[in-house]
């Protein structure tokens, strides 16, 4: 069980003005179970790379290959895959549109044909699942805050039940609890059912508590691809494509050149405390 | 499938054409949509083609890019075409059923036909080459007179501006939210036409909460600008004729004249 892009390139608005290679030859394998970020600057390539995860982008050339299966196959079930590897896009909430939001949840089993006792089921673990409040299951989804909103459009994607979950900033725009709060529910997600995830982002601070890989993206071509530790180590060459490496990161660095000889790789504040502690001898 | 539009699009190049005031586009492109329906001969066919090619030729557009915005007519092409060739009177050309094709039928089927894409050709000449920004400050300047009697000239033209402006960003919108509502598994291809319909609700509602969300943050933003309206409102760029204008202007008459020439003659 793995997704494998095999020498992707797309090219946008090909044979007018605008033409722009957006990506350029991506080698990738996803394994079953990864957490995994995806980092780049705006307009790097990230979104459009997720949308050929499944399939709802044609590469110019090249191949993907979903569990063995080459997704560009003749007759492949694309919309099968789609329910197998659940996107949730940037700024989800704007493609809400049932008058309750169970009801909304419920459009993506709908459409995979379920029975309405199956659909109903799977909507009211999903929503259960992002930690909605039961009360508001039948309020009108533009009642709710942009936090909330966002819950039940990430819930909206879960309720397909898929292997793979793919969120495009899910934080974006969201205060530092409603981002939290998102974030440590997708983990919790991948710890208990061991669904894979992407996570697209900008803020290496986001991703650095939560994910095994990253991988980095500029001008549509993965730079670097590696445990976090040692993606941060590289914290020059984020600069230059204008990312930034978590702050540990830079105060690790400091305090190794004042002299206390201390394991640069530390992503989180935590790590990083119990490694000073640990060098000062306490 | 949505960026096929090229309607009220701008190409960019660096063409005589693109530098022109909009002004004298506006009116190259009045002058030829009245040309066309003036002439009557081959003549006249010939010299209009002629214009028009001279045109596409001198902005570098694309030819190609050009003829994708004639799909968009093709249906109203036909059926124009069909009724001015089985309901025109004259000499009888073939005849099955209750059909009967006529020479005059086939000839102004073919003229309609030409009409209707030398108009959309002709238009969009000036579309593909002048920004909508220009192309309503054009708008506004020509109407101006028109202030005296009382017509908000100002106004319309920056709503037509607004509109034009936000055209691109509600295809992108609904490019953008197809694809979300693709991704949870929506159909907006299969089905009968009762389905299709239907298929397109998880699309449309979430396009018009977004436009009218969008309408609201730019009034906002224009009124924290303190916009209010056209009374006293200078522009950052005015326009003023060049040389090049003067000449355009002497080539459009020309050819106005040389139709209307042709048609009283032949």
């Amino acid at each position: 069980m793995s997704i494998i892009l095999d020498k992707i390139n797309y090219i946008y608005g090909q044979g007018t003005a605008y033409e722009i290679q957006a990506l350029k030859n991506i080698n990738l394998k996803i394994e079953d179970g990864e957490f995994l970020g995806i980092i780049g600057h705006t307009g790097s390539g990230k979104s459009t790379l997720i949308q050929h995860l499944n399939g709802l982008t044609k590469a110019t050339s090249g191949a993907i290959y979903y569990n063995g299966a080459d997704i560009y196959d003749e007759g492949y079930p694309l919309k099968e895959l789609r329910t197998k590897v659940g996107l949730v896009f940037q700024y989800p909430e704007h493609q809400l549109f049932e008058t309750t939001i169970f009801e909304d949840v419920c459009f993506g089993p709908k459409n995979q044909g379920l029975t309405k006792k199956e659909v109903q089921l799977r909507a009211f673990a999903a929503l259960r699942s992002v930690g909605l409040p039961e009360e508001v299951y039948y309020h009108s989804p533009f009642d709710l805050s942009g936090g909330q909103k966002r819950r039940v459009a990430i819930a909206g994607v879960l309720a397909m039940q898929p292997d793979v979950l793919i969120l495009d900033e899910p934080t974006a725009g969201l205060d530092p609890k409603g981002r939290d709060d998102i974030l440590d529910q997708v983990a919790k997600l991948h710890r208990e059912r061991g669904m894979t995830v992407i996570l697209v982002s900008h803020s290496m601070e986001d991703v650095a508590k939560y994910v095994g890989r990253i991988i980095v993206m500029n001008q549509g071509s993965i730079v670097l691809d590696d445990v976090p530790g040692n993606v941060f180590a590289h914290y020059q060459e984020l600069e230059a494509i204008g990312l930034a490496a978590p702050q540990v990161t830079y105060l690790m660095h400091e305090l190794r050149e004042a002299g206390l000889p201390v394991d640069v790789s530390a992503t989180t504040v935590t790590e990083a405390k119990n490694e000073i502690l640990e060098k000062l001898g306490r | 499938m949505l960026r096929d539009i090229t309607i009220g699009q701008y190409y960019p190049a660096d063409s005589v054409i693109h530098r022109l005031d909009p002004r004298v586009k506006l009116f190259a492109t009045l002058i030829f949509i009245i040309s066309l329906f003036i002439f009557r001969s081959v003549w006249g066919l010939f010299i209009a083609t002629v214009f028009m090619f001279g045109f596409i030729r001198l902005s570098k557009v694309p030819f190609g890019y050009m003829v994708k915005g004639l799909k968009a007519v093709v249906i109203l092409m036909l059926i124009t075409a069909m009724f001015n060739l089985f309901l025109t009177n004259g000499k009888e050309l073939v005849s099955f059923w209750i059909f009967t094709i006529t020479y005059e039928g086939l000839r102004n089927a073919v003229m309609m036909a030409i009409r209707l894409i030398y108009l959309i050709l002709g238009t969009s000449v000036m579309t593909l080459t002048t920004t909508p920004n220009q192309l309503t400050d054009g708008l506004e300047k020509s109407l101006r007179p028109l202030n005296k009697i009382r017509v908000p000239v100002h106004e319309i033209a920056m709503m037509m501006s607004i509109a034009l402006r936000f055209i691109p960003i509600l295809v992108e919108e609904t490019d953008k939210i197809m694809r979300a509502q693709m991704a949870r598994g929506a159909d907006f291809e299969a089905g009968g036409i009762i389905k299709r319909a239907k298929s397109m609700i998880p699309l449309l509602v979430p396009l018009f909460v977004s436009a009218f969300r969008r309408a609201n943050d730019l009034a906002m933003a224009m009124e924290a600008r303190c916009y209010r309206g056209g009374t006293g409102r200078t522009k950052m760029k005015p326009l003023t004729y060049v040389p090049i204008d003067y000449k355009a202007y002497g080539i459009v008459l020309g050819y106005f004249a040389a139709m209307i020439a042709v048609r009283i003659v032949l």
